[in-house]
């Protein structure tokens, strides 16, 4: 008996290494890391909890697309696995996920990772692996523009200073004397939407704007820097946050008895969230934003076959909303990737892919807004260039003008 | 070999520990290894923690900062003045200390729960001020460091002992971090079992009768606190190395609370707690958030469901019931149970394990 205890760990040790042991294995590799004879690994890291949450459906919906894709017997005979990860918008998160997904389950390609802080914190490393990140769900400039230092990154969404632009361009035509309050978020997502926006009104920046304030993503609520721009005699307000903060936002400004022109942008704008801030008291009639995508709340598509498809698609997603733009977003973005990938054909590897996604697509896709087309070229590396103004009015959105295209504006 | 089979049983544990952990690299793949790197950092910020509330009865909710701290003083100077990346973890920690022990002296006027608030309040305002000497910090955006890679000998060392490929950077890591550990647990061991060790725990136990008694109490109480952010200094600096990315959300307020529940958890006033804290707090968010995900017999909408609350449900629902269960955390347990065993053997108890008196004061 007195010998009991070396003898425990002893054994103890064996077990521990032979755990060990049986835990590492590698993955069979076709024509590339992450692709089996009947399989393609994707990766993702999204916000499903924190502050960004509200995204977090994205995720699911795209799922829901590649499982309606599975269903239909997949690509060439390979099926879609996606895993998603919980990086609750949180940079610190994504690049451990990130390296998990590339190291340890060894995706093919990252797919719409969600942040542009979050996306921008990993870029270095993925490019450096040479693993594909592709069609990342946000808008930042930098992910078109800068596509020559990094081969290996595409967005998808229309970049955010385009979408400034064509506020810019709405304020100039119709309130020339507006007195501008931005509220941004403090990051380069935010800071994007600015310098867009500063850019967009040019000459007219200084003199319009009488004051932007910035809130941190982690912060509860931006009252405080709503009350600075009400009380800096601004009549026009521009609301560059992610869905939380746009919703309280909405509300505070009704709050303090202010009724100014609301330009919110397209990354908040689904109608789902807009009817929580109406019933959170929020005045919004006649707020303006853009749009791209099918609002899945509007009647106009309800007999349009692509609106059809995403409703049978996102039946696949027992926790999705079929309601909520959001949804029709992350269907359309798989649409594109599985585009990509049947085009890559039996030559699945990463250069391949990239190739084809960076420079040769040229797809009609069925939930984007009818005359937009996702499009790139060995020069152009913005798939999405064309936006739709709408504004709300009586509960919904509504369309306004026609589709402007901003391709060749952002050099 | 007479010395050897004398050695007290917890010896052969500590060797045993030792050598499991200096095996791992070799028997997981790189990724894992960096895994568990993390899982030692933990480790030493709960050590530092647990010398402070486990030893020294004062509560800190703000050791995310002061690793923040450490982190940020390493991606400076390893980002922006070249300095070699090995002489910063000694400086992040010494600067933490730094820190920590100015922080300490008005921090000793005050109750322990007052304590507690002021480290919150140095947790909540650590992310903010981080994001505002923008050209220093690089504000939200965050510090990207480059992947260290291992020095020759270490590399040729690691491939003739495996056999296999040389060391990759993750490896090289999970080695300095484990170096790091077995330093500061070692002297951990040694602070709480000499004279500091036990002037803190009178201190804990009795403030008014350890001065009654000699003991400097203001002086031991700073010093803790020093000591304390210097372990949680070096934890940061090796986080920000072996992750490569810092930026001020890194370091939220809820880190604060994870590594204080992780002190608990592992077993305060002890010095195997740290390692089953480090273990937990690092584990536990990637397995109630991952793993649950992966099982294909939970429902979707339950699955949904617990990922949403995930992690908070899971640390609340467990603290609650170490506190009932084990209230001298994940060692504590392992001793009584320990002790349990031996009497069932022998037919007679032995010690108990508790090591802290039930005062609420303390957790």
């Amino acid at each position: 008996m007195k010998r009991m205890g070396p003898r425990l760990a002893a054994a103890a040790a064996f077990l521990v290494m032979a755990g060990a042991c049986g835990s590492s294995s590698g993955g069979t590799v076709a024509t590339d890391v992450g692709i089996t004879s009947n399989q393609i690994l994707l990766g993702n890291t999204i916000s499903q909890t924190g502050a960004a949450a509200a995204y977090g459906t994205i995720a699911n919906a795209e799922n829901a697309y590649f499982t309606y894709i599975n269903s239909k017997g997949g690509i060439n005979g390979r099926k879609i696995k996606f895993v998603i990860l919980d990086d609750a918008y949180n940079p610190a998160q994504t690049v451990p996920l990130t390296k998990q997904l590339v190291e340890q389950n060894q995706v093919f390609a990252m797919f719409s990772g969600l942040g542009t802080q979050d996306q921008t914190s990993v870029r270095d490393y993925l490019n450096t692996q040479k693993v594909p990140q592709l069609f990342v769900a946000t808008g930042a400039t930098t992910f078109g523009k800068d596509f020559n230092s990094n081969k290996w990154t595409l967005g998808w969404q229309p970049p955010y200073q385009g979408e400034s632009h064509i506020y810019a361009k709405d304020v100039l035509q119709n309130h020339p004397n507006a007195k501008i309050g931005v509220l941004y978020q403090n990051d380069d997502y935010g800071q994007d939407y600015l310098k867009g926006l500063i850019d967009g009104l040019g000459d007219k920046a200084s003199t319009m704007i009488v004051d932007k304030e910035s809130y941190d993503v982690t912060s509860a609520s931006p009252a405080s820097q709503l009350a600075i721009l009400h009380a800096k005699g601004a009549d026009t307000v521009f609301v560059f946050a992610i869905p939380k903060p746009t919703i309280q936002s909405l509300a505070i400004i009704t709050g303090l008895h202010w009724a100014p022109t609301i330009y919110v942008n397209s990354v908040s704008n689904v109608a789902t969230y807009m009817k929580l801030a109406e019933k959170s008291g929020a005045k919004i009639d006649g707020a303006i934003s853009v749009g791209y995508i099918k609002d899945p709340t509007d009647p106009q598509w309800t007999n349009d076959d692509g609106m059809k498809l995403y409703r049978q698609v996102i039946a696949n997603c027992s926790t999705c909303d079929a309601n909520n733009g959001f949804n029709i977003y992350g269907v359309a973005v798989a649409y594109t990737m599985v585009d990509v990938l049947t085009q890559a054909g039996s030559n699945l590897s990463r250069a391949n892919v990239m190739k084809i996604a960076s420079s040769q697509l040229n797809e009609t896709n069925p939930f984007l807004l009818p005359g937009i087309t996702v499009t790139t070229t060995s020069g152009d590396h913005f798939p999405i260039m064309q936006e739709q103004v709408i504004q709300w009015t009586g509960d919904a959105w509504h369309l306004q003008g026609s589709i402007i295209n901003e391709r060749g504006t952002i050099k | 070999m007479r010395f050897v089979g004398r050695a007290p049983r917890r010896y052969w544990l500590i060797a045993l520990g030792v050598i499991v952990f200096a095996g791992l690299p070799t028997q997981v793949t790189s990724f894992q290894s960096l895994e568990w790197a993390e899982v030692l950092i933990f480790a030493i910020v709960i050590m530092g923690l647990n010398l402070l509330i486990g030893y020294s009865g004062q509560i800190s909710l703000g050791h995310g900062a002061f690793m923040a701290v450490g982190a940020y003083t390493t991606a400076i100077l390893v980002h922006r003045y070249h300095v070699e990346y090995l002489v910063t973890i000694p400086i992040a920690g010494l600067l933490t200390g730094l820190v920590g022990f100015f922080l300490g002296i008005p921090a000793l006027r005050l109750s322990p729960l007052y304590l507690a608030l002021a480290t919150f309040a140095l947790a909540v305002i650590t992310p903010s001020l981080i994001k505002r000497p923008e050209n220093l910090t690089q504000g939200t955006q965050g510090i990207l460091l480059p992947p260290q890679q291992p020095p020759d000998w270490a590399s040729s060392t690691f491939a003739a002992v495996t056999g296999g490929p040389a060391m990759t950077s993750d490896q090289w890591l999970y080695y300095l971090c484990f170096i790091a550990a077995i330093i500061l647990f070692w002297v951990a061991w040694n602070v709480v079992r000499r004279r500091p060790g036990r002037a803190l725990m009178a201190i804990r136990d009795g403030e008014v009768a350890a001065a009654a008694s000699g003991v400097n109490v203001a002086g031991y109480k700073t010093l803790a606190f020093g000591l304390s952010a210097f372990y949680a200094g070096v934890a940061g600096a090796l986080y920000a190395l072996a992750t490569g990315f810092v930026s001020p959300d890194t370091f939220p307020v809820s880190l604060s609370f994870q590594l204080l529940v992780g002190a608990v958890i592992g077993g305060l006033g002890s010095i195997a707690g740290p390692l089953f804290g480090g273990i937990f707090t690092f584990w536990l968010p990637i397995i109630s958030s991952q793993f649950v995900q992966t099982q294909d017999w939970i429902p979707d909408q339950v699955a949904s469901v617990f990922k949403n609350a995930g992690p908070a449900v899971t640390y609340g629902a467990l603290l609650i019931l170490i506190m009932i269960f084990a209230p001298n955390g994940l060692a504590g347990l392992i001793l009584s149970a320990y002790a349990r065993l031996r009497s069932r053997l022998r037919g007679v108890g032995e010690r108990t394990s508790g090591q802290l008196p039930p005062d609420p004061q303390t957790v």
